[in-house]
């Protein structure tokens, strides 16, 4: 492909092509910060190319695609080819990564021990990861946590955060421009930019950590917490899982082994604030 | 062409040695595009190999072990619905080349069940697989038609829990195609492997995979469809698989899938003009993975649907396809 870049995030390491320089040029200067792996043999292939011949130069529209692919995907306009580009490696994770059970989760770490955080979209799990992440925590990921089948650690996936809607102001307001990504407004989830995660973030993204505490939270109700069975949390993990089913017994047995052994809530909280209390309070109390 | 690389790395897989990183992004892309990553994961197995390869390598033997332990259990399943029925159920492809322990279903990538059953135990077997959970995945009733009236096979069914299609065949080829393989023929000589289960005799498995690739389709996937073939013939004994081929109307594809075999996967063969057009069409891959030379593969395409029905009918059925907005990629 025309442009390309190869990109390294934690365990993964990406070859991204596209048929247009924007994208590409988006994912240099925002991740510049991570190991510099040109010419390393990668891990998947993504593609960002035009639906159709005509659509590289009339009104772009990119099919976002690779090693793995669904046919369906809903095709994106160039102006979102950042998005596009992140939506292209979170499928090849999604529908390829075998090393690690996948949990479509955030997580953040604070000696040595991990918080783990899942919820649907729009839950809130990642602007409180990307909040907790200027706090004293280290941001690990706010996509994708990897449980390690044999140790039962989570490992970092630390890939760019993107904040949705209203979280886009808490968020800048706390971290500043510069290490804000373009303002794409008006996708099919509303409007996003991305922020890069801290340095220190970037620079210890190979190293894991035991999870010691796992957050259903719930953002945009009042504050509540309330405790939640392990047979309902094992469900609602395998739901979260797009690699459970294909990794077997191995994942059946992690998994398990996570759900005995770590604390878990659920949080209703109506500001990041509100939630950052709320996660405080429970770290000191079960962690 | 990465799919010149590939074939390469599949006849020589010493030659991975070699490779750079560009090389092995480029091999690696277009073995995953062509579903031969499994089948390369095993003939790498003893091969020196970069450390960034081998969890790649590793994790394409494991989804193959998986997809030949689920495509098991749904043949099991199948054999179980029909229980009772005193119908022959018998395993084709990916399958059938698993439960009978065959090189070509080592790593191979299994997608569907595909089994051949007699043309007059249909009606019995469609009830059976509907009351065991199957159900229509095609909505449209043009769809449906089509495949009733015209076709080889019933519309796909897909079970309702376990979210795995079912290809029920009663030939092999379109009934609208110019050859007409005995069917009864190949089930009359299916063998039996285990459980209720049959496979098609060595000389037939080569002859189904030959027409279902030379015969009848647009070379999708066709270098995958070549290695089955590749390593089914050493199987089979010369002269009888002729005789047999002959029998099925597919005596030129057979020799013609024997040179292309041979020049792509094993020692060498003398081409004719017709195999390097179909050679360039099954190397059509690049190193992202991608179809290139669009323009042949389009004319494979065309010529897929020139050879399953007469123009008239092509032309009518096209035009419909198209109005619901199929278009071809």
């Amino acid at each position: 492909m025309r442009h390309a870049i190869t990109l390294r995030i934690g365990p993964a390491t990406f070859r991204i092509g596209s048929a247009w320089p924007q994208p590409i040029a988006d994912l240099a200067r925002l991740y510049t910060a991570y190991p510099d792996v040109r010419g390393a043999i990668a891990d998947f292939t993504v593609r960002l190319q035009p639906t159709s011949l005509a659509r590289r130069w009339v009104r772009p529209s990119i099919f976002i695609t690779g090693d793995h692919g669904l046919a369906d995907a809903a095709p994106m306009s160039l102006a979102h080819g950042l998005l596009a580009a992140e939506m292209g490696m979170n499928l090849q994770m999604a529908l390829g990564w075998r090393r690690h059970l996948l949990l479509h989760a955030s997580s953040v770490e604070k000696d040595g021990r991990v918080l783990v955080m899942t919820g649907e979209s729009g839950s809130g799990k990642s602007t409180l990861a990307a909040l907790l992440g200027e706090r004293g925590w280290r941001f690990m990921g706010d996509e994708f946590a990897l449980l390690d089948m044999d140790s039962g650690a989570i490992l970092p996936f630390p890939r760019l955060v993107s904040l949705k809607n209203r979280a886009i102001d808490v968020v800048t307001q706390a971290v500043g421009e510069a290490r804000m990504g373009p303002l794409l407004a008006a996708t099919a989830k509303g409007d996003i930019r991305h922020m890069v995660p801290r340095t220190d973030a970037v620079a210890r993204m190979g190293e894991g950590g035991m999870p010691a505490l796992l957050l259903f939270p719930r953002f945009g109700h009042d504050a509540a917490v309330r405790l939640v069975g392990q047979g309902e949390i094992f469900m609602r993990l395998t739901q979260a899982s797009t690699n459970y089913v294909a990794l077997g017994e191995p994942a059946f047995t992690a998994l398990t082994r996570f759900v005995a052994n770590v604390p878990a809530r659920a949080i209703d909280f109506p500001s990041g604030d509100d939630a950052i209390a709320m996660v405080d309070q429970l770290w000191e109390q079960l962690a | 062409m990465s799919a010149a690389l590939l074939v390469r790395t599949l006849r020589d897989p010493a030659s991975a040695g070699a490779l750079d990183a560009d090389g092995w992004n480029r091999l690696l892309a277009a073995a995953r595009a062509e579903r031969l990553i499994g089948t390369l994961a095993y003939r790498l197995e003893s091969i020196a190999l970069p450390d960034a390869v081998w969890p790649i390598l590793d994790d394409a033997r494991r989804d193959s072990g998986r997809e030949a332990q689920q495509a098991l259990w749904e043949a099991d399943r199948a054999a179980q619905a029909l229980r009772g029925l005193d119908v022959k159920l018998i395993l084709l492809k990916g399958a059938a080349y698993v439960a009978a322990g065959l090189r070509a279903g080592q790593g191979r990538f299994i997608g569907d069940l595909d089994i051949l059953v007699p043309r007059d135990a249909m009606p019995a077997v469609e009830r059976a697989l509907i009351a065991a959970g199957w159900e229509w995945v095609k909505e449209d009733p043009y769809d449906d038609a089509y495949y009733r009236q015209w076709m080889h096979e019933l519309p796909p069914m897909i079970h309702v829990e376990r979210d795995r299609m079912i290809d029920v065949h009663h030939t092999i080829l379109p009934l609208t195609a110019r050859q007409a393989p005995d069917a009864g023929a190949m089930i009359a000589d299916a063998v039996h492997i285990t459980d209720g289960l049959y496979i098609l005799s060595v000389e037939d498995r080569i002859v189904h995979s030959v027409a279902h690739m030379l015969a009848d389709g647009d070379m999708q996937g066709g270098l995958r469809n070549l290695w089955d073939i590749y390593c089914l013939l050493p199987d089979a004994d010369r002269a009888t698989l002729e005789a047999r081929a002959t029998r099925h109307g597919l005596a030129l594809h057979v020799r013609q899938a024997r040179r292309l075999a041979g020049a792509i996967y094993g020692a060498g063969a003398r081409l004719t003009l017709w195999d390097r057009l179909v050679r360039a069409r099954l190397l059509a891959r690049d190193g992202w993975g991608r179809e290139s030379r669009k323009l042949l593969v389009f004319a494979f395409f065309v010529r897929s649907h020139w050879l399953r029905m007469p123009p008239l009918m092509l032309a009518r059925h096209l035009f419909t396809k198209w109005r619901k907005g199929h278009r071809p990629q």
